[in-house]
Formats: structure tokens, sequence, C-alpha cells
């Protein structure tokens, strides 16, 4: 039996088409999939993200512990900066990838994927191990909103009366605002997950409901589902757990290095990270470009022009923004180079394309 | 709420097949281009291709899953709707009027498989 969200009656009441994800029921689209990512890319979106995950890590060894488990650096990191990286298994496979908040000395605020949320608490549980902190699992106390686009800054400030435009990309504040008897505390971060300037703010569920509420109210904010979610977020190259990610694929593997700081004393998985960068992995993701339309999905075989099996499309689409059908695969690495000709199977018949870098359209952060 | 044409034949995976002599006109149901959403790509057979009643023939594509079309009869296709090619949301404005293959049909009493629009509707219940 899938979870609802605090915002599952406004998505039935707007007509959403409703599908599993995650473990909950969620909006795939409301009108269509086009419409809304076109909103994101242009003007504003709003969408329902309180299926993530939240857990705060405080106590007198918070920061050390992070450390551990988290493969980017949080050292002596300013208050309210944030950090996208991975928890690993020691063999380098991926437990999740996720969003690091410092929200004060020794206290971090842990944002996770829906479908890991329990599979991430044992194992960071199972991690506390010689560790001095208090884990609180907080995902059943948090909404989150995810407000996108060139105009969220304005929707943000204008229509919740939150203020955010001082807030650098990656960067987290608390605010008190009054809804409900006593009022409370919200985080808002600039940050996002489809390659536009954009704020996610998690709050109460009566707080998210409110919220939700005033934005769809103002006309200013579509509300947007899942589905072009997915399509934000691939045509800028972010990964998917998953699709991109998972405990077969090392973030070495998914051209992921970056948010591995192999200069940091320690962390779980870091032994094989440098075993991989040092000697090779046997498979890397690729973006590939096909001649003509189609649309490859994920798991359909990815060939050489000869016919042999070498890799597997992770996500692809015919991508909305520029006219083009395109994936994401994990290929055998002597495949991997740019400009390597591939072709994808596709039912009955076989595409050829080419390897390009798996960035399809460029982000349009405000840094 | 989704149409349901009179005067069809209909299978259990949504195609219809609309029958005009030795031809049928085969597309996919009103309820099923809703179900779908966006079509943005119709992968269709060629002409002279054979198809055979429950085999597949092609696909429909929406921005999120990729469909599979299934022959409710058999025989060969004489005519691939093109204008599918260019305008796949054809099959949102008007799954009807936009049929995706003209087959001649190898064996007619292969209909007799197939539910009448009263029945399809309780199937789509």
């Amino acid at each position: 039996m899938e979870k609802k969200t605090c915002l599952y009656d406004r998505h039935v009441t707007l007509g959403a088409l409703m599908s599993p994800f995650g473990g909950f029921i969620m909006p795939i689209q409301y009108s269509n999939i086009t419409d809304e990512h076109n909103a994101v890319r242009q003007h504003c979106g709003v969408f329902d993200v309180s299926h993530m995950g939240e857990v705060r890590i405080t106590g007198p060894d918070a920061e050390r512990y992070v450390q551990h488990i988290f493969t980017n650096d949080v050292t002596d990191a300013p208050l309210g900066q944030i950090y996208y990286g991975m928890m690993l298994y020691p063999n380098g496979g991926t437990v999740d990838d996720l969003l690091v908040y410092k929200m004060g000395e020794n206290d971090f605020f842990l944002v996770i994927n829906a479908a890991n949320i329990d599979k991430d608490v044992a194992w960071m549980t199972e991690q506390t191990e010689g560790f001095d902190i208090n884990l609180d699992h907080q995902s059943d106390y948090y909404g989150q909103l995810a407000v996108q686009g060139p105009e969220a800054e304005a929707v943000v400030e204008e229509v919740l009366g939150l203020p955010c435009q001082e807030l650098k990309f990656y960067t987290a504040k608390t605010l008190e605002v009054a809804e409900g008897d006593e009022g409370e505390t919200i985080i808002i971060s600039r940050t996002g997950y489809t390659g536009e300037d954009g704020f996610e703010i998690y709050g109460s569920h009566e707080f998210t409901q409110q919220a939700w509420d005033k934005l769809i109210a103002s006309g200013r904010c579509k509300p947007c589902g899942l589905g072009c979610r997915d399509t934000l977020r691939f045509e800028v190259g972010l990964p998917l757990y998953g699709d991109e990610l998972s405990a077969d694929i090392s973030p070495v593997m998914a051209g992921l290095s970056m948010f591995c700081k192999l200069d940091k004393p320690e962390f779980i998985g870091k032994e094989a990270l440098a075993e991989q960068k040092a000697n090779g992995v046997p498979c890397k993701l690729v973006g590939i470009e096909l001649a003509d339309k189609a649309i490859p999905r994920h798991g359909y075989a990815v060939l050489t022009p000869e016919g042999e099996p070498v890799g597997e499309v992770t996500t692809g689409y015919h991508c909305l923004s520029v006219d083009k059908s395109v994936c994401m695969a994990l290929v055998k690495t002597e495949y991997a180079k740019l400009g390597t000709p591939l072709a994808v199977q596709i039912r009955k018949k076989t595409f050829p394309g080419v390897v390009v870098k798996k960035k399809f359209y460029d982000k349009h952060y405000k840094k | 709420m989704a149409n349901f044409e009179a005067g069809l034949y209909y299978s259990e995976s949504h195609e219809y097949i609309r029958v005009e002599g030795e031809y049928g006109f085969i597309g996919i149901s009103d309820f099923a281009q809703q179900s779908l959403g966006n079509v943005v790509y119709v992968d269709m057979p060629e002409v002279d291709d054979e198809v055979t009643a429950g085999e597949e023939f092609g696909a429909v594509e929406s921005v999120k899953a990729a469909s599979d079309l299934i022959s409710p009869v058999s025989g060969t296709v004489v005519e691939v709707n093109e204008a599918l090619e260019d305008e796949p949301e054809l099959l949102n404005k008007d799954a009807f009027a936009n049929w995706i293959i003209k087959v001649q049909l190898s064996d007619p009493t292969e209909l007799d498989n197939l539910m009448d629009v009263e029945a399809y509707k309780k199937h789509c219940e």
C-alpha cells in the first residue's frame, strides 16, 4: 500500500494522473508533461516533493559522522551551505545520492530519495557505532515543495512572502512563519532538480498545504508532476537513483567523481573509489544521440554498429527542450569515448547513434 | 470521460478495428489515448508487412512510456497513416478518426473474438 503525501487530496481535486513512485502515490501529470515541462523552463512550476526523506544528525560527533558516511567534504562549511554527494557501500556501489545541509555546528539536515528511505535509515543507523550523535528520522514530519523556474524567486517572495532573494545557489536558511497556532520554523534552500533556478521549502504538513494553496491560487505557478520532473532533470544530465546510480553503479562509473573527495581522511567506500579511479571501471555512463526520431527507454540494449551488445539505456526521451532523441546509457568503457558510433535496439528495430555529452540542455542556475 | 464509438470491434488491449468489406482500419481507443497521455511517437509497420491477431505490430509512445500495439486480427498491411509520423498527437485529438494501419483481413472469423462497444465499455470500468 503506497503512502500519500499531505497534498494527496489536492492532487486528486486538480485531476492529476496518480501513480506509484518510491513507495508513494504521486502526481505524474496534471495537464500534460510537455506543458508542465515548458512552464518550468520558461516561467514557474511547483512540485509536491513531500515523498523525499529527511534525517537530522546532531550531537558532538555529527560532523565526523557525516564525513564518514558521505562522499563530499563538509569540513569548515559555512552555516547554510549545502553539499550534493553519495553514501556508498564499502565496494563503491551507491546506497543513495543525497543533499547535506549544514544547519549549525554539528547539526546536519540530510535529504534522501523516497524509494530509499527505509534502506538509507537502516544503513545510517548501522554506521552510528562509535559516534556520539542523535539520528532523527523526520520524513513523516516534513512536507516539501519545489518551486522551480526563472520566475521562482519572484513567486516565492511575492506569493509566499518568504524572503529568498539573497540566498545563493546551494545555500539554505531557516525562517519563522506564523502558520498554525504557534508558528513554526521552516527551511528554504536555493536548490532543485530541474536545471532551472528555484527553491525547495521544507515545513510541516499544515504549512506545506497552505503554501501550496497560495501558489495554485496565485495563477503564477503551474502545478507540475513527477513526469516533467524526470524530463527536466534528464535533459540537464542529473542522475536519478535507480537509473544512473545503484548498488552496482558507483559515482566513478556515473561520472560523478567530482562529488567524491578522495583527499578526505576517510569515508565509507573511499578505498574502492580510489582503486576505480586508478585502474579504471568496466563501464561508464554516457549520452547517446540517435540520428532518427525514436525513444530509447530504460533497459533497452545498446549495441555496436555490428550488433554486439555493449550496454543498456538508463534513461531516454525524445528531449522536449531540444528536438532530439537522446538517452543516458551505461556502456563498456572502451565504447564510452565521445563520438563513438553506437546503436540502440528499440523493439524490433536498431537505431544508429553516437556518444555525446550526457547533458542535452544547459542549466540556468542563478549563482 | 472517454468516448466509445459504436459499430467497431474492440480488443482487451484497447485497439479498435473498423471493418469495411475485406479491409479493417486499426487504431487505439479514446480510453487508451487518455490513459497514455501525450502521444509523442507512433512506431508503425510498413506496407505489405504481415500482422497476426494477438501479436505486436508497433507501439505508441507517450512522454513517459511505450505501449505496444497488438493487432486484433491477422492480415496484410495495405496502408499506414503517415500523418501520424509528423503529428502523433492526432491520436490525442481524435483517436477514432486517426486510425494507425489499414489491413486486408486474412480471416474475418477472428472478429468474433473481439468485443462490441457495450462489452468494451464494461471492460474499461
